[in-house]
């Protein structure tokens, strides 16, 4: 009988198989998408580690360090250290990181040089390879030489990037990098000199994550560490994190999209086979044979619909390298993996029936006697079995979206968010059909009466498209908001706000000099920190040497031996925030100092506010107390520190500054170097533009991949309306013909529903509009945590254009009554 | 008396599949003005269909309609719509209610249509007519089905059309409510004066008009003029 009914109604269900397909189609291929993207970005936070993974130890590896390393087979070794460098050319000198090479690294991204030759043939010919801007600065070109400690080599070309040489913390100094070979000749190793081994490796296909759980604990003990390019990419900060959560939030909200659809299809044709059912209950149909009927009907489509979507998602994934070649930034690898293909056809079956279930429930209450009126018998009101049905619905949402998000608060956030949507759209439905009914204008034209008479008489679909459209205009607009939020944040280095140029060690009786050369240049000063060094000399009581015996410890290695670098300063800064205890912003007594430090060193260290820390300020013994905790957005491109203390204490210690600038350009950055190098040579210059090349690579991928992403799911929330309206089609077709039958011309016909469906349109739209404007706002404070200056698109490009494109197919929709003769229509539609 | 209705060598196919379906063939007779004329015939003799010729609502495949002296072939759907929001006035099976609209508004449709100023009025007289001026801001739904082809045979007669089409207008009624409805239509007929084309497969109702054409797999078996006139 399913099969029978099916048949009849073929277009019908056709619409709604095209909610079903478009939807998953869509979750299908942005999830297909969204893990190929994760592969791509991964990939390219290989190319800012250059390896897969790394183990790194700041001494010489222990014996047991040492056979955990070879264990894992490195492919190439380092060692790095901060020394003194000298141009026998003209005598300049330079405190430079030298980088002693070995291997084929990188394994991932390159070594930029100039000449481009020199990275592949320093190692053979035996030269270095020597900073870029230190030659600038030092007038240095290919083919001088360089004295390294006690030797002296031929530069074979300038080096403009080379992984793992993007933090500041890290590449103070600016890298020269010589083969492994030569280091013991330079004789710069000296016992208590500071320096880094690390041994790279690559293993595209190793579970790091079970790696790091395996090994990091072992080398901990050994004062060594592992870092894997995943953390990188954690390292580099938010906004990764912000890119997958917005993918998630486009899977989201296409498939709240494909539900819509699915809802309105369902509705109202379940609607119009009720007389069916009561036709069926009067032959003596039981309850449950005409709900199945329906429920195997909606079963079937929506695993047909489900598998169709899911082919279609996975055509669309394989088309993407070849129609977008000429337009991606860069090679996207696509491999389909099975997870959302399953999911795709299983989603299409739950959700077709979990959002039908509410319309067929009507099946179920609907009366025999209907067969013998239309509409008269007030129909029994399951009242119980729709709650249960909301109830589950709201669940699976929550389920789904947090099987996306993997955060329930997240996840209850937005179900939430969308329900609340839903709510305000039905009562702002109600409230329009009543002013309307209420300010009814009688004096008005007939077509302009009936037009309005449609939005609030019996059958009106003011509540239905009401809540389509503004849903529909509501979560693109929300993606277009969204979208914007994430883009504004990723054009960092553009804006003349964020530092390039860092000048370290600028001791205190240069300062004054300092500055006026900066501002002898045009350069504004945009930070100047002080910087205080020292190390822990016991925590919570117990001193760090007595902790380092310890092999039960918790508090991580690193820690212990750190010397960290300080500041002090009255206010937290904007990439800060107090997650726990007070800040305090003045120390007068003599109280421990109420300290402040990051929450990975609290987690590190394990402490807690209270905890007292005594640190060695260059030989001083300084007692601290925890006073608070601050969550650090590392990634942001500025000095981040993890202990800061208060005004009123560090200012008589021996200190020096940190100033940072943003210069427009290589040649002014160039000419600043050189006078400051002049002036006081001991100044290190860190010019963060090589830095901010790779970030903004990576970023310039990543905004094209939103853009796109968004677009896509714009896209579906449009042809989903197009099904929604296209739906509303059976109720106004027939009052139309009648109308044509009585004699009303082509013209009245058009402007009754010309008039319907643009004040729908337009009043759905700007809820829309005006809802999704409030949801991004809150996004972007209690999300993204990102400033949020709304954009004029979805005001004048979106509400318009939804509008007219409700209108045109309100419009379309009348299109047959118009070209074919009214016995033709009576006779089909009634 | 002048022919209000003339119809010339009318044919009619409907394609099905691949099969064609001759509805009807080669179909002439004439309708004088004021005349009640019934045609008659057994299901899917075709009645149907040349009804919805004769009013404009389809269009034939050969022959010609003549319409209160308009030839509707001649005219566009605009045209034919405006011709019949003048002269013609229908009566349904089904009744056709708009379902949106209260009894009231329905009767007043055609005249507003027009952009009548008193449709309202005009409305209110007829529904009182028909016995129903306690029920003219029930919508169709709240009505019963002899109510609801009152409310049709008031919206038919709102327009003062020339001619009449009612397409088995008791078949959904039982005897009594229908032997009403009848009388209802022959009083309101008599009244203005208007041409009455009753379509039926009842030969008592068809009895009751001046004319008799009867029709069989298409084609006109009879046309005479009843005993009774």
């Amino acid at each position: 009988m399913a099969w029978r009914d099916a048949k009849a109604s073929k277009v019908r269900l056709l619409l709604f198989m095209a909610s079903i397909i478009l939807g998953i189609a869509a979750v299908v291929s942005i999830q297909l998408f969204s893990e190929n993207l994760k592969d791509n970005i991964q990939r390219q936070s290989k190319v800012l580690m250059g390896a897969d993974f790394i183990i790194d130890s700041r001494d010489e590896p222990t014996e047991r360090a040492q056979a955990i390393i070879d264990s894992l087979n490195p492919d190439a070794r380092e060692v790095n250290f901060v020394s003194m460098i000298a141009f026998p050319k003209n005598g300049g000198t330079k405190l430079v990181r030298v980088r002693g090479l070995d291997g084929d690294f990188p394994f991932y991204g390159k070594l930029t040089t100039i000449p481009s030759s020199a990275a592949a043939s320093y190692q053979e010919l035996g030269g270095a390879l020597v900073d870029a801007t230190l030659m600038l600065q030092y007038d240095i070109k290919a083919g001088d030489s360089i004295k390294v400690g006690e030797i002296t080599l031929p530069i074979t070309g300038a080096l403009k990037s080379i992984p793992g040489s993007n933090a500041m913390s890290s590449s103070v100094a600016p890298p020269v990098v010589i083969p492994y070979r030569y280091i013991a000749k330079t004789e710069l190793l000296q016992f208590g000199s500071r320096k880094e081994y690390q041994f790279f490796y690559k293993a595209p296909t190793a579970d790091l994550e079970a790696l790091e759980n395996r090994i990091e604990p072992m080398l901990d003990l050994e004062k060594a560490d592992l870092d894997t390019h995943t953390s990188t990419s954690r390292r580099l900060g938010r906004r990764y994190d912000n890119v997958g959560k917005f993918l998630n939030l486009v899977a989201f909200i296409a498939l709240l999209l494909g539900c819509v659809g699915i809802a309105s299809s369902v509705n109202i044709y379940i609607k119009e086979k009720l007389k069916a059912v009561a036709v069926l209950k009067c032959m003596g149909a039981t309850r449950r044979q005409s709900f199945l009927i329906f429920l195997i009907q909606i079963s079937g489509i929506g695993i047909i619909g489900g598998l169709i979507g899911t082919l279609i998602g996975v055509g669309l994934q394989e088309l993407f390298p070849y129609i977008l070649k000429d337009f991606l930034p860069f090679d996207v690898e696509i491999h389909i993996s099975m997870q959302p293909l399953i999911m795709g056809v299983l989603l299409g079956l739950f959700m077709s029936v979990l959002f039908a279930l509410l319309p067929l429930m009507r099946t179920w209450y609907v009366s025999p006697l209907e067969v013998l009126r239309i509409g008269g018998t007030p129909m029994e009101k399951p009242k119980k079995a729709r709650l249960i049905i909301l109830l589950i619905i709201i669940a699976s949402l929550y389920a789904f979206s947090f099987w996306l998000l993997k955060d329930w608060q997240y996840s209850a956030a937005f179900v939430i968010g969308v329900l609340v949507t839903f709510a305000i759209l039905a009562a702002v439905a109600v409230l329009c059909m009543k002013i309307v009914k209420a300010l009814f204008p009688k004096w008005a034209d007939f077509t302009v009466r009936q037009s309005l008479l449609n939005l609030f008489r019996p059958n009106n679909q003011t509540l239905v498209l009401i809540v389509a459209i503004g849903l529909g205009t509501f979560l693109i607009s929300t993606l277009y908001f969204t979208k914007d939020i994430l883009l504004a944040k990723t054009s960092v280095g553009a804006s003349t706000e964020n530092a390039n140029l860092i000048a370290l060690d600028v001791q205190s009786t240069q300062l004054t000099e300092t500055i006026t050369t900066f501002t002898d240049n045009n350069l504004e000063i945009l930070d100047n920190i002080p910087l205080v060094t020292m190390r822990m000399h016991s925590i919570k009581g117990r001193t760090v040497n007595a902790i380092q015996q310890d092999s039960t410890r918790s508090i991580r290695g690193w820690l212990l031996n750190h010397e960290f670098r300080t500041t002090y300063r009255e206010n937290l800064i904007a990439s800060e925030e107090l997650t726990q205890g007070n800040w305090v912003s003045n120390h007068t007594t003599k109280d421990p100092i109420p300290i402040s430090i990051s929450d990975n060193l609290a987690q590190d260290g394990k402490l807690a506010i209270g905890d007292k820390v005594v640190f060695n300020v260059q030989g001083v013994l300084m007692e601290t107390v925890v006073g608070s905790i601050r969550k650090v957005d590392w990634g942001q491109m500025q000095l981040n520190f993890s202990i800061v203390f208060p005004k009123g204490v560090l200012e008589q210690a021996p200190q020096f500054n940190v100033l940072t600038t943003y210069v427009p350009d290589e040649t002014r950055s160039a000419k600043l170097q050189s006078e400051l190098v002049a002036k006081f040579p001991n100044v290190s210059i860190i010019d963060l533009r090589q830095v901010y090349t790779i970030i903004e690579d990576i970023l310039q991928k990543v905004t094209w991949i939103i853009n796109f992403m968004a677009f896509f799911s714009i896209l579906t929330g449009i042809i989903v309306l197009i099904g929604s309206v296209r739906n509303s089609k059976y109720q106004r077709v027939k009052e139309s013909v009648l109308l044509r039958t009585l004699g009303a011309k082509n013209k009245q016909i058009l402007r009754i529903s010309a008039l319907e469906y643009l004040f729908l349109g337009l009043l759905g739209s700007l809820v829309g509009v005006l809802l999704a404007l409030v949801s991004s706002l809150l996004l972007a404070i209690l999300v993204f945590k990102e400033p949020f200056v709304p954009s004029a698109v979805p005001f004048l490009g979106f509400l318009p254009g939804i509008s007219l494109l409700v209108l045109a197919i309100g419009l379309s929709n009348i299109q047959g009554v118009l070209k074919s003769s009214p016995l033709e229509v009576l006779r089909r539609e009634v | 008396m002048s022919k209000i209705l003339k119809i010339n060598g009318l044919e009619k196919t409907y394609e099905s599949g691949s099969k064609k379906l001759t509805v009807l063939k080669n179909i002439s007779f004439e309708v004088e003005q004021g005349q009640t004329f019934s045609i008659v015939g057994p299901s899917g003799s075709g009645k149907t269909t040349l009804l919805g010729l004769c009013a404009g609502l389809d269009k034939p495949d050969a022959g010609t309609v003549e319409l209160c002296g308009h030839d509707l072939s001649a005219l566009n759907e605009d045209e034919r719509a405006q011709l019949r929001n003048k002269e013609v006035g229908f009566i349904f099976q089904n009744f056709q209610l708009l379902p949106t609209l209260t009894a009231l508004e329905n009767v007043s449709v055609p005249l507003e249509l027009q952009g009548s100023n008193n449709a309202a009025e005009v409305a209110k007289t007829l529904l009182e007519k028909v016995g129903l001026s306690d029920r003219m801001h029930h919508y169709p739904s709240q009505l019963s089905g002899g109510e609801q082809q009152r409310v049709a045979l008031a919206r038919a007669f709102s327009n003062t059309p020339s001619i009449l089409f009612a397409d088995e207008p008791t078949g959904n009624l039982d005897d009594e409510t229908g032997e009403k409805v009848i009388q209802l239509l022959f009083e309101l007929n008599k009244e203005a004066g208007t041409t009455l084309v009753i379509i039926s497969h009842d030969l008592d109702l068809a009895n009751r008009t001046q004319q008799i054409l009867k029709l069989k797999g298409g084609q006109i078996v009879t046309n005479q003029t009843t005993a009774t006139f």
